[in-house]
Order: C-alpha cells, then structure tokens, then sequence
C-alpha cells in the first residue's frame, strides 16, 4: 500500500513535470528569430519535422549518433577518459539496475521463468552493477572535490543529484547486507518455504546458515559440530537452494555483512532491515519525482540534442525548429563543465568576477532570461558582458558532450540583451568582427545601435568635450590620470612627444576624411597632448580612440619613439575604467 | 622543427582551410605541428578593454608551450603581435611577470620567457628557407600577378614583433616569388586591411578595404595574397558584403599564402580547400605550369638571380 501510493505520487510529479517542462521548449522564447512565432506554429513544425527525418535517409545518421554518441558516449571519451568512465559507470550501472532489479516484476520474470532476486546470476549481478555505480559516483566525487578540475563549478543541484544517487546506492547494499544478518528475516524465510518443523531440523539448518550465510542467530554461535553442518547442509540443499544462493555471490552485501555482523542482533532488533527499505524506496522515488527538475532530466533531454543538433542545420531547419530545439538544449545541459575548461575567454574570468563569462554557468542565466524571469537590470548587464566576452571560436559547441550548439544560443542571446540598451563596452573591440560578419545574415535590425550607445555612454562622461568655448582651462591637471597611464609600462611615452604630427600624418583613418576633426575629435597628436597635458576627458571622449586601427603606422615612424598606439589602447582601457566607475 | 601548433579562434571556426593548407604544405617541408588543447585566445580582441585579460591570456598560452618545451608558430598576425608583445612586456618587466604567474600558478603554469614565437611567414622564410621551398616547388605559377599583403600586426611595431625591415619588407615577397608567381609593387601593400573595425566602425572599415582594393587591382593584381585570418576574412566575405553594399561589381580575390604554395607544390586543391571561399579563387590554377620546374624557363630565370 505504502509502496505503490509513493510510487504514484512520485509518478504523477514526474509525469506532470515532463509535460510542463516539454511544453516550456515550445513556449519559451531565446532570441529575436523566435519571437514572431506562435507556441502552435513551433509544436506541428517539431512533429513534422520529425516524422520528416524519421522517414528519409537520415534516419541513418540517427542510428549512428545513437549508437555512438548516447550509447558510447565517444563525445565524452574524447574529451577525458575518466570522465567518461564515471557517466559509464553511473549511467550503465544504474539502467542496468532500474531493467534488472527495481523493474524486476515486469522485465526480468518476463524474460525468466526461474527468477528470484536471492539466486545467480541476479543476486550476482545486481551487486556488480551496483558496485559499478558507487565506483562512478566515486570518481565524480573525486574530480569536484579533490582533483579539483579548473572551471568546474559546483552547484547546489550538482550536490543534490551526487547524494541522491549515493543514498540510493548504499541504502540498497546496507539492506540486503542487514538483511544477511538479520535472524528475523531468517525466520521468515523458513516459515515461508521450508516446511521443516523438527527442533533438532531447524537447529542444523540455523547452524549452517549461521556458519555459511552470516545470519546472526541470538540462539547459536559456532563453532559447530561437523555432523550438524553436514545435516544443516543436506537439509539446506533439500529446501532453500533451489532459490538462494549463497550469500557470498553478493560480494559488497556479504562483506559489508560481514563487517556488521558483531552488532547483528541489535540490528535486527531495531529493525534497520526495514528501515533501510523504506529509506532505499523513498530515496528512488524522490530521485523519480525530482528528475524533470534537476540536472538528472537529461537522461532524456541530452539524447534528444544530440540527436537533433546531428540532423538539423542553421541554413536549412526551420527557424520554429530551431527556436524549439534551442530551449530543449537549456535542459541538456549536465553543468559538466567542459565548454568552461575549453573556453577561449575563460581566462578573463580571473579578472573579471562575472559567472557568465564560463559557458557552463552562462546556460543558468540564460534559462532564467527564457523563462521570462524579471531580472535587475544589474544581472541582465552581467549576463550581456558574458555572452559579448566570446571570440566565437565554436570550441564550447564542438566539445559539448550533450551536443548543445551553444554558439548560436549566446549569439541569439547576445542581440536580444543589445537591444535593451544597456551600453556593452566589448562591443568596441574586434569582438566585434563576428557580429559584423552576420549582420546580414542574423542580426539586421538595429544593428548599429549598439555601437553608437557604447560610444555615446563614454562620451557623456567626458565634460570638457561638451563646452563650447574655444579655449579650454588648462588647470588643474588631472594628475592621477597623467601617473595612471602606466599599465604597459610603455604608455608613458606621450610625455616625450613634441608635436611634429607624424602619427596624425600617417593614420589612415585620418586620411580618410576630408574634415576628420568633425568626425574623429582630437587626432592622434592632439591626444598625445591631451595626455601630456593631464586633459582627460579629451582623450577620453574622442572618436579617434574607437576608431584607431591599431595598425601601428603611427607609432613605428615616431620620431620620438611615443608608443602612441599604446597609449590610445591604454586610453580605451582607462576610459571604460572611468565610466564603470561612474555609472555602476 | 617542431612547433607548438597556435591556431587561435577564428580559423577553426571560420578558415579550416587555412589549417588544411598550412598542415598539408608544413608536412611536406618536415615542419613538425604539435597541437595544444588548452591553447586559448590570444588576447588581441580583449586589449581595447581590459589589458590585464589580454596579457593574462597570452601569456598563458606562452607558458603552456613552455611547459612542453616548444617554440610557438601561428598562421595569425594578430596573435602573432600579441604573443610577441606579452612575451616582450614579461620579459622586461619583472614585476608584471610576477603578477600574471601568480595567477597562473594556480593551473600549474608558468611563464619564464624560454621559448620564441614565430609566424608562419618566418618560419618557412628563416628556418625552412627559399632554396628548400623552390625545390619542392613542382609546378610554378606562369604570369600570376599577385598583391602580396603583409598585416599590418607582423610588421609593426617593429621593435616587439621583429619580423622583417618594417619599411621595405621582402619576406613575404620572396617567398610568393618562389611559387613562380610575380610579386608586384603597389602602394598600399604596408597598409591596414581594415578588419580591425569591422563590426565596430563598419563605414570606415569598407572606405579602407577599398582604397587598397582598389590600389591592388590599379596595380595590376591578379590576387592578393594573405598571411592573417582576420585580413583573409576581410578580403573575402567583407569584400563581398562591401561590393554588394556599395553597388560594385569588381573583385579582388585573396589566396591564404599556404594554398598558393601548396598549389606550386602539387598539393591537390581539395586537400588545400580552395572551393570554400566566398569570393572564387578557383581559377587560379589556371596560371599553374604543367612543366618541370627545372627546365622551365621561369625556374632558370630564378636560379640564375
């Protein structure tokens, strides 16, 4: 009763999470391109496009990356062996596990007629399949706590998922090993199926079991008489064998029985056998009703990436499909870490305190901004930086174990957060370039906008460029800023210059104007000057920063050897410093 | 020779053929490729804003080849300038060394500043040498104009980056010329490809490309021809965003130098991955000899320079 009421209730949770969290992959929107479409329009376009591919030579393809990528998990493998031998070991162990033993009543009797949990090889196996699990968990222990992998942040959920599967691990060796011990559950067993009621019967078989099989009796102790073991034997052979093996084919049971038999009796007294049960049920059924939630939900969802992202393609799949697919990935993920440990810019992370710079924390912001949480325009910032500071290098997709084309969600991402108009001052750096490469292609709309606001945020900032007098007040210096100008330790050289020109001369960027101090401001020798000079907010608030080339013409035909390109790469960095400063 | 194998980001994503073609030429010339997977971004695109990232990310990169003993080679002038500049600025400055290794310690890295870093150009000019490669070349280019474009973050600043004479370089020159093909003067040749404000300043980045476009084809210029992804990626689909924006029809298509010279070696195109360019270039092995290189009278001409 007690049994199959939690099982219904951790069924139903299950089952209504699954559906809820199914329909959120046509309901959430990730990006611009999917704004326009309607949660129906997207639902008939995945069938479709399933029955479609389910029908057509792809379905070759298919086969391939189940075979390979969920079932062998070569992804894994190539990424890191023992990594792979982990998942192994828990996924293996544990599916083997749930055919074998928790689904027992419908799998295993089906397929044999003689099975009994107490004979080999199940009683056998069930223990080597969950040895092979708590080998698994073991390992991942291992990498998050002492190995320590670089990157590899560990959440609550992570924790969550490791003590579940752990609880349910050791809860099962503990009871059948308690159960080993346990006089009671020797008794039920012979009342149940010897039929013996001799004393002098049940005295030899206890015997034998007592000395064989680590049953704990409060009556008998060895050692034993020979002849008793061998009626004890005889009559064991006649009544239990048939469908009980010996205990020692449970090798992790029999031994942590072993360990515990001293306090065997008080064990049994207590009644832990049962309390083990209960604990080993609720902690599976917890772990059911709690898997749509958790990272575990992505024994369903990783498959279906994988399997979508190995048929679909950017050009050709249909912009529902794609919107549909990218939310269903957000539950793909497994917080691994890999696109973390292989990011090009995680470096950064060291300097910058910003999550969202590591991919694999990236995901969690980006499924609270699909699920159209209210965020502070202080976290959709943040979440803006970590998807700007990208070189676009398609490492995280490429080595993504679940198969997740984590490229095109920052992307998709990155413009939907550019037009909320916060400034992202990334944007003025060839990081850039990608975005440019696809203006055509993705971005279209407003695609300049950002780029005049970055730019228009670090102007207003910069005063003086503001006054209309001619002649601007020399006094007071900015001192500070004069002595700040020291990150490359070359920078400094502005001091030197004696404004020949030359840099402005050669820029190509100056050259391209007629008029260029209407379009750049102060040109390259006045911002040497203006630095000299301690004028910050003329250095600062000149387009000529932004648009230098760093081509280094400039600096190479310095007569005075002024690193002027140096210095305008350090004015950047100082300038963006300053409105950070002014404005967070 | 062996060289730690420093891709960067953008030719794995954007320009496999540039790995292709580098990899297929390199092995031919018993250049040894080593491939480090922990390699991140060199910090070019991240020194607008934070220098401190830019230096922390070269200089992790140095240490990882350091690590394994070996020089670095890149097929990327800008993450040729910025691992030749982080190298510089560490080994000058003792203090900002310390800094950055104290972050990096915690990976179990190191920078000490033992090893060099080189880019392809130079490596196949100083270490292999023009001798070598003209002797491998089988089939040399016949009346192949070519606009040799150097980037600008190789050349400049001269002091740090230590590639070839910054006002009369010949490098780059003398090893398209081993190919058989013309190298020829143009004014421009010096000047920036305009990539570095694409995406930032995209007007002014195509008033750029142009104008030395524009120069290469007023020079006579069959190709360009390109050392550098970004320059490549400018040359390539920007120039095809610009005509197509500008309402121009007149291209100058651009060859990554290890295809042209893969091409003169005999190297088959498809291991060289001409066809995936936006803007054609197939039709250049059309300029390709059939003859000997010895007998050639191109080849005599050469080898009586």
């Amino acid at each position: 009763m007690f049994l199959t009421s939690t099982l219904y209730i951790a069924l139903a949770i299950f089952g209504l999470a699954l559906v809820y969290k199914v329909s959120t992959w046509f309901r959430y929107k990730i990006g611009i391109p999917s704004i326009e479409i309607r949660t129906s329009e997207r639902f008939f376009s995945a069938l479709k496009g399933i029955l479609l591919t389910v029908f057509s030579p792809k379905i070759l393809t298919l086969i391939k990356v189940f075979i390979l990528d969920v079932l062998l998990q070569l992804r894994i493998l190539k990424e890191d062996f023992l990594r792979w031998l982990m998942h192994l070991c828990i996924y293996g162990g544990f599916m083997l596990l749930l055919l074998m033993h928790a689904l027992d009543k419908y799998i295993t009797v089906a397929l044999f007629d003689n099975y009994y949990p107490t004979i080999n090889p199940f009683m056998f196996l069930r223990n080597l399949f969950g040895v092979i699990v708590i080998l698994g968990v073991a390992i991942a222990i291992y990498r998050r706590f002492i190995l320590k992998v670089p990157r590899l942040m560990t959440n609550a959920m992570d924790i969550y998922t490791i003590i579940i599967v752990a609880v349910i691990m050791l809860s099962g060796f503990f009871l059948e090993a308690t159960k080993m011990v346990a006089y009671s559950d020797y008794q039920r067993m012979v009342n149940e199926y010897s039929g013996l009621s001799d004393p002098r019967e049940l005295k030899a078989l206890e015997a034998y079991w007592v000395k064989e099989f680590g049953t704990v009796s409060p009556n008998l102790r060895g050692p034993f008489d020979e002849k008793i073991l061998a009626q004890g034997r005889e009559l064991h052979q006649s009544s239990c064998a048939e469908c009980h093996a010996k205990p020692q084919w449970a090798f992790a049971g029999y031994g942590t029985a072993k360990v515990i038999s001293p306090i065997g009796l008080t064990i049994d007294r207590a009644r832990l056998p049962s309390i083990l049960w209960y604990i080993h049920i609720l902690a599976c059924f917890a772990g059911l009703a709690y898997l749509p939630f958790s990272k575990m939900f992505h024994i369903f969802t990783s498959q279906l990436s994988l399997l979508a992202n190995a048929v679909m393609e950017k050009e050709k799949s249909s912009p529902a499909n794609i919107a549909t697919r990218q939310v269903m990935e957000l539950d793909a993920c497994t917080h691994c870490g890999t696109c973390s440990f292989r990011c090009s810019v995680a470096v950064a992370f060291d300097e910058i305190p910003n999550i969202n710079i590591l991919p694999s924390e990236k995901i969690a912001s980006v499924k609270a901004l699909a699920s159209g949480k209210k965020l502070s325009p202080r976290a959709l910032q943040n979440i803006q930086e970590g998807v700007y500071l990208c070189t676009n290098c398609y490492r995280c997709t490429v080595v993504c174990p679940v198969g997740i084309n984590l490229q095109d969600l920052w992307f998709n991402v990155r413009e939907t957060l550019l037009q909320k108009g916060y400034p992202e001052f990334f944007a003025l750096s060839p990081l850039s370039f990608y975005r440019g490469l696809m203006r055509e292609e993705t971005v279209r709309k407003d695609y300049e906008k950002p780029l005049i606001r970055a730019r228009e945020a670090i102007a207003s900032q910069c005063d003086l460029m503001k006054r209309k007098e001619k002649v601007l007040p020399l006094t007071p210096a900015d001192r500070p800023f004069q002595s700040g100008l020291n990150l490359s330790a070359q920078a400094k050289t502005f001091s030197v210059c004696f404004g020949c020109q030359t840099c402005t001369t050669v820029c190509p960027v100056v050259a391209n104007y007629e008029n260029p101090q209407e379009v750049l401001g102060l040109l390259p020798h006045q911002i040497m000057h203006a630095a000299g000079l301690g004028l910050r907010d003329l250095a600062f608030g000149s387009n000529m920063l932004w648009d230098c080339l760093t081509c280094y013409q400039c600096q190479e035909l310095c007569p005075q050897g002024v690193h002027v390109t140096d210095v305008l790469y350090e004015l950047k960095n100082l300038a963006i410093k300053h409105v950070r400063e002014k404005t967070l | 020779m062996k060289y730690a194998f420093f891709l960067g980001c953008n030719i794995p994503a954007r320009l496999q053929q540039y790995e292709a073609s580098s990899r297929a030429v390199l092995g031919r010339l018993n250049v040894e490729l080593v491939d480090i997977q922990e390699f991140n971004c060199c910090g070019y695109p991240l020194r607008n804003i934070n220098f401190k990232i830019f230096l922390l990310s070269s200089a992790r990169n140095l240490a990882l080849a350091e690590k394994k003993g070996l020089n670095v080679m890149t097929l990327c002038q800008c993450c040729y300038g910025s691992l030749k500049k982080a190298d510089t600025l560490l080994k000058e400055n003792p203090s900002l060394k310390k800094e950055i290794n104290a972050t990096l310690e915690k990976e179990g890295l190191m920078v000490e500043g033992g090893i060099e870093v080189k880019h392809l150009l130079s490596v196949l000019h100083d270490e292999v040498g023009v001798p070598l490669i003209k002797e491998k070349v089988v089939k040399p280019f016949r009346g192949l104009r070519i606009a040799t474009h150097y980037g600008c973050h190789a050349l400049r600043p001269s002091q740090i980056t230590q590639f070839d004479d910054p006002v009369a370089p010949s490098v780059f020159d003398q090893l398209v010329e081993a190919t058989g093909a013309e190298s020829i003067d143009w004014q421009k040749k010096l000047e920036c490809c305009g990539a570095p404000l694409w995406g930032i300043n995209d007007e002014l980045s195509m008033d750029l490309t142009l104008k030395k476009l524009k120069d290469g084809k007023d020079a006579g210029a069959h190709y360009l021809c390109v050392a550098c992804p970004y320059c490549q990626m400018q040359f390539d689909k920007v120039q095809k965003m610009i005509l197509s924006r500008r309402g121009m029809n007149h291209a100058l298509p651009s060859i990554l130098f290890p295809q042209l010279l893969g091409l003169s070696m005999g190297i088959e195109e498809g291991a060289l991955g001409l066809k995936v360019h936006e803007i054609s270039i197939s039709e250049i092995v059309d300029f390709l000899s059939e003859e000997a290189p010895l007998t050639s009278p191109l080849a005599q001409e050469r080898g009586s320079e």
